[in-house]
């Protein structure tokens, strides 16, 4: 049994600990709702680039001529992942989730013996991914001394892969993010850029798209808006996972607290119980001590 | 009949500029400046580095854009570019900072033709706007 002295200093402990974890819940709460405010602003522009590139594509009509950042080369053997992930710890499953949904995609890719390569954006990735994957990694790449998530960063990122797809270093590629939902529920997302993956359920875009006149011809605006698709599909799983990370660090710190404060009270009952116990000890040796005289 | 018509220009991180009262907007197209009117036919092009200038009712905007792509589709135009700022605001050390990076790249000797145009054509709507 714990003398009272350990008890009185493990619930000084654990009170400091809520301390921190309260402090870093409140931060990551006001950094939360930044975060949204910049996925939100940054909507906009992801969306009208897709529908203009649908537009485009729609419009193309000798498919075998068409970009291969779009149609893809043809075959799917070397496939390149992007795993987005955060710089810092103590945000509950974030890191781990992303990770998870990673590793079971690699796995199909070697089960069906087909080329890996990694790239891992952000430093909590790699440490996860290094000591099973540390062959397949081709680049690391962190932002951690970028305050805010900025297209600057994205489009680096996306400059590494145009350049890696022009030298035929690949064929597929796909990121790895977690979608944010809300503030308890993230979801990993695993998003398919090249080539580009149409997707089903924009059918209802309107059917006028023939009207379109292009300047210059539709092939040489789409080779020009591919790549700055890819950078802006990467800033948007940024924006995302920035949320998310905050997200589930409130989540998470929130939690930490909330534990923290069951454990003093649970101390501090075994806490009065050993003092009481104490007490009565004593009294009992005080008075069997004088009914002996 | 009003010949008015709506202008979105967005870049990635935030909506930059939002107004339904313009009557023309002229963007510097990569094959030439195109002026916009209201009930101009859909058209998709994209951007070289130039100025944007927005004429709406009450007053002219300029702004300076390095890239981007520009659609026209039922009476809006959206403009998605990556760089832009409004040239009544322009730093002075931004932009003599990109017209030295610019020419830096210039003076290097695996550029091809189109992206030495580019960059020229960069390095002098730069100028022009460092004069003013």
């Amino acid at each position: 049994m714990p003398s009272l002295d350990d008890l009185r200093k493990r619930i000084t402990s654990v009170k400091s600990t809520q301390k921190i974890t309260k402090a870093m819940k409140m931060v990551a709460a006001a950094k939360l709702r930044k975060a949204q405010e910049n996925a939100e602003k940054g909507r906009p522009y992801s969306e009208k680039m897709n529908n203009v590139i649908l537009n485009l594509s729609k419009s193309i009509t000798d498919k075998e001529n068409a970009p291969k950042l779009l149609v893809g080369t043809g075959e799917e053997k070397v496939h390149l992942c992007i795993v987005l992930t955060a710089d810092r710890g103590l945000c509950g499953g974030f890191n781990t989730n992303i990770i998870k949904k990673a590793k079971s995609y690699f796995e199909k890719i070697i089960s069906e013996n087909k080329t890996l390569k990694i790239i891992t954006v952000g430093s909590k990735g790699y440490d996860q991914l290094k000591r099973q994957y540390k062959s397949y990694i081709v680049e690391n790449i962190s932002f951690k001394e970028s305050k805010n998530t900025n297209y600057f960063d994205a489009d680096k990122v996306g400059k590494i892969i145009i350049e890696k797809f022009e030298k035929n270093e690949f064929d597929v590629c796909a990121i790895f993010y977690n979608k944010f939902k809300n503030v308890i529920t993230q979801i990993p997302q695993e998003q398919q850029i090249v080539p580009l993956n149409e997707d089903k359920d924009d059918k209802d875009v309107s059917g006028n798209d023939n009207d379109y006149e292009f300047e210059p011809d539709e092939d040489e605006i789409l080779s020009n808006l591919l790549p700055k698709n890819i950078s802006t599909q990467i800033f948007k799983a940024m924006l995302e996972n920035s949320a998310s990370e905050q997200g589930s660090r409130m989540t998470a710190m929130d939690n930490a607290t909330r534990n923290a404060g069951e454990l003093v009270d649970r101390l501090t009952i075994e806490y009065n119980r050993s003092r009481q116990a104490a007490i009565t000890k004593e009294l009992i040796e005080i008075i069997s001590g004088a009914e002996s005289l | 009949m009003s010949n008015l018509f709506n202008i979105d220009i967005v870049n990635p991180e935030q909506s930059f500029l939002s107004k339904d009262n313009v009557f023309e907007v002229v963007i510097p197209a990569v094959e030439g400046e195109i002026g916009i009117l209201k009930d101009h036919i859909p058209i998709i092009s994209f951007l070289k580095p130039g100025i944007i200038r927005v004429f709406s009712e009450s007053e002219e905007q300029s702004f300076y854009v390095e890239d981007g792509i520009v659609e026209f589709k039922d009476n809006t135009l959206s403009v998605l570019t990556s760089s832009i700022f409004d040239l009544k605001d322009a730093d002075k050390n931004f932009v003599s900072e990109s017209i030295s990076s610019a020419e830096a790249e210039l003076s290097k000797d695996n550029i091809d033709d189109q992206k030495r145009f580019l960059l020229n054509h960069k390095v002098e709507v730069l100028k022009s706007i460092s004069i003013n």
